[in-house]
C-alpha cells in the first residue's frame, strides 16, 4: 500500500468523485438520522399539538432499565413451604412488589423477564425484571435470528453457488429459479408463506402429512411460541439465499481458471482445491456477505409485520418491529427513535468488531 | 470449478440434475402456487390451497381475476410508476455510487477514512427511523419546475427517487469489488497518461459487469418494494407505486384470487429484469474474464 | 413516461376548464374507499350531484386504500398538506381534533338530531365529524342450529345471559358438528380487537380506560371486573371454543361452511352471508353481567383546520348527509343508515328488512370507544393484551402491564390536554 500512496494521492479528484454520492447520503440519510437522535432525547410525538420538550435520556432509561428481586416462598403457619397441586412452590405475586409498593420504588412498573431457583433447597426464586420486557424479548429474538441466519444463510448460499458454478447444459435455468424468491417482494413472499404455514389447511402441513403417510400431526407453525420464530427464520433464509448465492458466484468468477488448472496438475482433491484455491479467493466476498447478511438480519421487520405481528406471546418481537410499532403504531416517535439509535449502536459495534477481526487476519 | 469427469458420467450427470431439480422445486413452489391461484375463483383457491391441487391449473380456470383486478385498481399505472421510479433510481445510483466506490477503493485522499466510516455506519440505520425527519425536510425542499421555483417535493416522482440514489450498501459493493482489481491495470493506464476519469470509465467500469449486475438487482428490489415512503409523501393516485396499490385489494371479504393475480402481475417485471441482467452478466464475465 | 405526459395533459385540460367555469372554488377531499368499486361509485355520485347543484364550489376527490389511509393523513398533516375535507374513523377523531387536523364542524348539531348516537363525532362537547352510517356487530347463528341444540333465541329485551351463552357454546361443542363453537374473528388483527371485544369487557363492568377522567386505566382495565373478563376470555381459547390464531380464509367463509356454530361479525358481512345461509339469524350480544354492549362509530366526515373554505366544506357535508345518500350507501355496501327515515328507504333496514335487527342493535346497545386522543395507544395496548391472554399469558400481569403502558402514555402527553 505504502508505495502506491504517492501514485494515487489526489485530494481534489478523491473528493470530487466521492462527493455526489457522499453529499446525497449526508443530505438524505445522515442529516435526518441526526434529527432522529435528537428526537430520541425529547418526547416528540407523531401527532400532537404540544411542542416537544427535552427529556434527556429518559427514553433510553425506560427501554433498558432492569431490576432484580429474590422471592421468598409462601409459608404456612408452621413455616413449611406451601406447594400447589402440581407440587410447585408458590411465591407471592410479583405485582405486590411492582405496583405502588413504597418499599420497592425501584421496581415500580417492572415485569418479570426471566428467573431461576436459588438458595438452600432451591426454595428461593431470583427474578430478573425489566421495565420494558417486550423490548428485551425483541433484543433476544433479534440476536437469535442473526446468530442463526448469518452463518446458515451464508453457508447454504455458498453451497448453492458451488453447485450452480458447474458447466452443465441448462445451468442458467437453475440459477434463475434459485434466484426467483429474491425478486419477489418480501411482503408478497411473507403473505404467501402465511398461507403455506397455516395451521389448519396449510400447504406445508399437507405436504408433510403426505410425505409421512399421515403420520405427521399438523402444526400451527406461526401460532405457537415454540415454532413461530423458527418458521420465520426458515422462510427468511429461503427468500434471501439466492441473492447471496449470486454474490458468491460473482466472487467465484473472479478466481482465475489458471489456478484451478494448476491445482488439477498437482493432483489436489476437490476439498484441497476448495480449501487452498477457492476459499482464499473468496475472502473479500465472504466479508461482504457476512456484513450484508448481518445488517439485513438486524433489520428483520416485514416478515414479522405480515405474518405474526410480534406474537404469539412476543416470540417474534424484533428490534425494528418495536421501533416501528412504537414510532408509528403508538405514535411515539421519540421512543421509536431511541430504539433505532440503540440498534444503530449495536450494529455499529458489531461491524467494528467484524472489521477488526478481518483486518487482523489480512496482515 | 471441476467439470465433467472422463468416466461414468451418465449416472453422475443424472444425480446432478436430480439434486439441482429437487432444490429448484423448493424455491419455486410458492411461486407456482401464486400463479396457479391467480387463475382460480377465490372459493376454489382456498380449498385447493390445502392440497397438491394448489400447484395445478385444475378446476374452474380463467383470467377473470386479472380482469377484475384491472377494474378494481389502475394496475398498469402503478406498475408504470414503479418501473419509472425504480429504473431512474437504479441508473443514477449505479453512476453515483460507482464513482464514490472508485474514489474510495483506488484514490488516496484526506478524509477518506472518515467518509468510508460514515458510509458504512449508514448501513445500520433503518429507513423507518429517518422517515419522519425526511418527510419534514422533503415538504420544504425547493425545486425548479416548469413554473419556476416551487417549494415542497410532495406528490412527485423526484421525492421517490432522489433520496435513494446514494446508499451505503451500493457504494460498499463497488468498493469491495474495485479493491480486488489488480493495481497494475490502474498503474499502467496512469503511466500511459490516462486521467482519473478515464481510468474509471475505460479501465474499471468495463471490468465491472458482475458487480453492476448485482448492485442493479439489489437496488431494483429495494426500490420496487417501496411502501412506507410513497405512502407518506404521495397523496395523488397518479404517483402511487405497486405496493401501495396492493392495499386496494385488501377489503372486507378479501378477494384472494384478485390478490394472487395482482401479485403475479407485479412480479413479472422484476423477473424479466433479472433474466435480462443475467444474460448481460454472463456475457460480461465471458468477455472479460481477466480478473484475479 | 407515458403517464407523466398524460397527467400534464390532464392538468392543462383541467386548468382550461377551471378558467372557463371561473366562479367555482375547488375543494379537495380525501376518502378511504379506493379499491372498493361500489363505494367509489356512490361517493363519486354524491360529488357529481353536489358540483351540479350549485356553482360556488367543486369537490375534487382523492381516494386512498383503507389500509393506508390513516398513515397517509398523518404524514400529510406533518407536512402541512391536508385537503379541505377528510373522512375519519370514529375512535380516531379525538386524536385528530386534539392535534389540530380537524376543526369543529361548522354545522349546527341540531341538524343531526335524528342521527344515531354512534354517527356523531363529539369530543369535549363539540361536534367534529358526522357519519353517513354506523356499523354494528351481532352473533351470527343458524335458526336450525338453535333448534337442534334446543337453545332459546335471544332478543334485544332478553339477550342471553353469560350462563346461557356458555351453555350454547358447550352445546355446540358437544354436538361435534363444528370445528369450533365460536368464530371471534381473531384473524382480523388491528382495530377489530378493541371494536369487537372491548364491549365484552364493558359488559363485565370493566373498560379500557376510566371514562370519568380519561386520565388512567387503573381499576378499569385491571380491576375485578376486568380480571373476571380476562379469565373468561382466556377460557374461550383454553376451553377449545375458539381459535387464538385463525386464518383469514376461515374468517371469511368458516361460518358459511358450518365450520363454526356462531360467528361474532359485523353487519357489513351480513349480505354475503344471507346469500349463502338462508336461515341465518343475527343475535344480540350476550349480557355478561352489566348489560349487552356492542361497539359504535364508523367513518365520518370532517373539515380540516387548514381549509380556507370551511363553509364550502360544510355545505358539501350537509349535502352528503341527505337521507337518499345514507340509503344509497346502505343499499350499496350494507351499512346501517344514520337516520330512521333513511333506514325506511333502504331494502335491508326498512321494516321487515333482512338486516332491520342491526338498526335496533345500534340504537340500543352501541357504546362508542373511549373518546380520547389517547385512543390510538389504548387500542394498540388492548389488542396486544387480548392476543397475549388468548395465547395463555397470565391475566393479571398482562392487564397490569397494559394499564402501566396506557398510563405512561397519558403522562407523556400531559394528560392529553391542550
Amino acid at each position: 500500500m505504502a508505495q502506491q500512496k504517492s501514485l494515487t494521492q489526489s485530494n481534489v479528484s478523491g473528493w470530487a468523485f466521492a462527493l455526489p454520492g457522499f453529499g446525497l447520503m449526508v443530505a438524505f440519510i445522515i442529516l435526518p438520522f441526526f434529527f432522529a437522535i435528537w428526537f430520541s432525547l425529547t418526547n416528540q410525538r407523531l401527532i400532537s399539538p404540544n411542542p416537544p420538550s427535552f427529556m434527556g435520556l429518559s427514553n433510553y432509561v425506560d427501554l433498558l432499565s432492569i431490576g432484580t428481586i429474590v422471592l421468598e416462598p409462601e409459608r404456612d403457619a408452621t413455616g413449611a413451604v406451601i406447594r400447589d397441586n402440581a407440587g410447585d412452590i408458590t411465591y407471592p405475586r410479583l405485582r405486590n412488589f411492582t405496583r405502588n409498593n413504597p418499599d420497592y420504588p425501584h421496581l415500580q412498573g417492572m415485569r418479570e423477564w426471566f428467573g431461576w431457583q436459588t438458595g438452600p433447597n432451591d426454595e428461593l426464586r431470583r427474578v430478573i425484571l425489566a421495565k420494558d420486557v417486550v423490548f428485551m424479548r425483541a433484543l433476544k429474538n433479534t440476536f437469535t435470528f442473526v446468530i442463526i441466519v448469518a452463518p446458515l444463510q451464508a453457508g447454504l448460499a455458498l453451497m448453492l453457488a458451488l453447485l450452480i458454478n458447474q458447466k452443465l447444459r441448462g445451468i442458467n435455468v437453475y440459477r434463475a429459479i434459485y434466484f426467483m424468491p429474491v425478486v419477489i417482494s418480501i411482503v408478497v413472499v411473507a403473505f404467501l408463506w402465511r398461507l403455506i404455514y397455516d395451521g389448519n389447511n396449510g400447504l406445508l402441513n399437507n405436504i408433510l402429512g403426505a410425505l409421512s403417510f399421515g403420520w405427521f400431526e399438523p402444526v400451527d407453525w406461526l401460532g405457537q411460541p415454540s415454532t413461530a420464530l423458527g418458521s420465520i427464520i426458515a422462510m427468511s433464509i429461503w427468500q434471501a439465499v439466492g441473492f447471496h448465492m449470486v454474490i458468491w458466484l460473482s466472487g467465484l468468477q473472479t478466481i482465475s481458471p489458471t489456478l484451478y488448472e494448476a491445482a488439477e496438475l498437482e493432483g489436489s482433491s476437490k476439498w484441497q482445491t476448495f480449501r487452498y484455491v477457492t476459499w482464499p479467493g473468496l475472502r473479500n466476498t465472504a466479508v461482504l456477505i457476512l456484513i450484508v447478511i448481518t445488517m439485513q438480519a438486524f433489520g428483520l421487520f416485514a416478515q414479522v409485520d405480515v405474518m405474526t405481528n410480534g406474537g404469539p406471546l412476543d416470540s417474534t418481537q424484533t428490534i425494528v418491529f418495536q421501533a416501528i410499532e412504537r414510532g408509528y403504531g403508538k405514535q411515539d416517535i421519540s421512543g421509536g427513535s431511541a430504539i433505532s439509535v440503540i440498534l444503530f449502536l449495536i450494529v455499529l459495534s458489531i461491524s467494528m468488531i467484524q472489521r477488526y477481526l478481518t483486518r487482523e487476519r489480512n496482515t | 470449478m471441476n467439470t465433467l469427469s472422463h468416466d461414468n458420467h451418465g449416472l453422475r450427470l443424472f444425480v446432478r440434475y436430480l439434486v439441482l431439480t429437487l432444490i429448484a422445486a423448493i424455491f419455486v413452489f410458492p411461486l407456482v402456487f401464486m400463479v396457479m391461484s391467480s387463475l382460480k375463483p377465490s372459493q376454489q383457491l382456498l380449498i385447493d390451497s390445502g392440497s397438491l391441487r394448489a400447484f395445478l391449473p385444475v378446476g374452474d380456470i380463467s383470467l377473470n381475476n386479472y380482469t377484475m383486478a384491472f377494474d378494481r385498481a389502475p394496475v398498469a399505472l402503478f406498475v408504470a410508476n414503479s418501473l419509472f421510479i425504480t429504473g431512474t433510481t437504479v441508473i443514477l445510483s449505479l453512476f453515483v455510487c460507482s464513482l464514490a466506490g472508485f474514489s474510495i477503493a483506488i484514490l488516496s485522499w484526506r478524509g477518506k477514512a472518515f467518509v468510508l466510516s460514515a458510509i458504512l455506519a449508514t448501513l445500520t440505520v433503518p429507513f423507518e427511523t429517518i422517515a419522519v425527519p425526511l418527510l419534514l425536510m422533503s415538504s420544504k425542499l425547493p425545486w425548479i419546475g416548469m413554473d419556476g421555483l416551487e417549494v415542497g417535493w410532495l406528490n412527485s416522482y423526484r421525492v421517490q427517487i432522489i433520496p435513494f440514489i446514494a446508499d451505503g450498501l451500493t457504494i460498499f459493493l463497488f468498493v469491495q469489488y474495485f479493491r480486488d482489481i489488480p493495481s497494475d491495470l490502474v498503474e499502467a493506464a496512469r503511466a500511459e497518461g490516462a486521467s482519473w476519469s478515464q481510468v474509471y470509465s475505460k479501465v474499471l467500469m468495463p471490468l465491472s459487469g458482475p458487480i453492476i449486475a448485482t448492485a442493479a438487482i439489489l437496488k431494483f428490489l429495494v426500490m420496487y418494494n417501496q411502501y412506507l415512503w410513497p405512502l407518506m409523501v404521495v397523496q395523488e393516485e397518479g404517483y402511487r407505486p405497486v405496493l401501495v396499490g396492493l392495499q386496494y385489494f385488501f377489503q372486507l371479504n378479501t378477494a384472494w384470487g384478485e390478490i394472487m393475480a395482482y401479485l403475479s402481475m407485479i412480479t413479472v417485471p422484476v423477473l424479466v429484469f433479472y433474466l435480462f441482467l443475467q444474460r448481460a452478466f454472463i456475457a460480461s464475465i465471458a468477455s472479460t474474464g481477466v480478473k484475479g | 413516461m407515458k403517464h407523466f405526459k398524460l397527467t400534464t395533459g390532464a392538468l392543462l385540460l383541467s386548468t382550461a376548464l377551471a378558467n372557463s367555469a371561473f366562479a367555482a372554488t375547488e375543494l379537495a377531499m380525501w376518502y378511504h374507499g379506493a379499491g372498493n368499486e361500489v363505494e367509489s361509485a356512490i361517493i363519486n355520485q354524491i360529488i357529481t350531484d353536489f358540483n351540479n347543484s350549485q356553482s360556488d364550489y367543486t369537490i375534487a376527490l382523492e381516494s386512498f386504500p383503507q389500509g393506508a389511509y390513516n398513515d397517509a393523513v398523518q404524514a400529510a398533516a406533518l407536512a402541512g398538506n391536508l385537503p379541505d375535507i377528510i373522512d375519519v374513523d370514529g375512535p380516531v377523531m379525538p386524536g385528530w381534533a386534539w392535534a389540530g387536523y380537524i376543526a369543529p364542524l361548522p354545522i349546527d348539531e341540531a341538524e343531526f338530531a335524528d342521527f344515531l348516537p354512534g354517527t356523531k363525532g363529539i369530543w369535549n362537547g363539540t361536534l367534529y365529524s358526522i357519519g353517513l352510517w354506523d356499523a354494528a356487530v351481532a352473533l351470527y347463528a343458524r335458526q336450525s342450529t338453535l333448534d337442534e341444540l334446543g337453545l332459546r333465541k335471544p332478543t334485544l329485551d332478553a339477550p342471553w345471559t353469560k350462563d346461557e351463552f356458555m351453555a350454547a357454546l358447550d352445546a355446540a361443542k358437544a354436538s361435534g358438528k363444528y370445528d369450533y363453537a365460536l368464530d371471534l374473528g381473531t384473524a382480523w388483527t388491528g382495530e377489530w380487537f378493541p371494536y369487537a371485544f372491548s364491549p365484552f369487557l364493558q359488559s363485565f363492568g370493566g373498560d379500557m380506560i376510566d371514562r370519568a377522567s380519561y386520565s388512567t386505566a387503573e381499576g378499569a382495565l385491571n380491576g375485578d371486573a376486568a380480571l373476571e373478563f380476562g379469565a373468561w376470555w382466556q377460557g374461550l381459547f383454553t376451553g377449545g371454543y375458539a381459535q387464538a390464531t385463525q386464518d383469514g380464509a376461515d374468517r371469511d367463509t368458516g361460518f358459511n361452511t358450518s365450520k363454526y356454530a356462531f360467528s361474532w361479525n359485523g353487519n357489513w358481512a351480513a349480505i354475503p352471508t344471507l346469500e349463502q345461509v338462508n336461515d341465518v339469524v343475527f343475535l344480540p350480544a350476550p349480557d355478561l353481567g352489566n348489560g349487552s354492549k356492542i361497539g359504535a362509530a364508523s367513518w365520518q366526515f370532517g373539515v380540516t383546520t387548514t381549509s380556507k373554505h370551511p363553509d364550502g366544506a360544510a355545505a358539501f357535508i350537509k349535502f352528503a348527509t341527505q337521507d337518499k345518500y345514507l340509503a344509497a350507501f346502505s343499499d350499496g355496501i350494507g351499512l346501517i343508515p344514520s337516520t330512521a327515515s333513511a333506514a325506511a328507504m333502504t331494502k335491508n333496514y326498512s321494516s321487515g328488512g333482512a338486516l332491520e335487527v342491526f338498526y335496533g342493535l345500534s340504537e340500543a346497545q352501541a357504546l362508542v370507544r373511549p373518546v380520547t386522543p389517547g385512543y390510538a395507544v389504548v387500542a394498540k395496548v388492548f389488542e396486544k393484551a387480548l392476543a397475549d391472554i388468548a395465547n395463555g399469558a397470565d391475566v393479571a400481569d398482562t392487564l397490569d402491564a397494559a394499564v402501566d403502558e396506557i398510563d405512561a402514555d397519558i403522562a407523556k402527553n400531559n394528560g392529553y390536554s391542550k
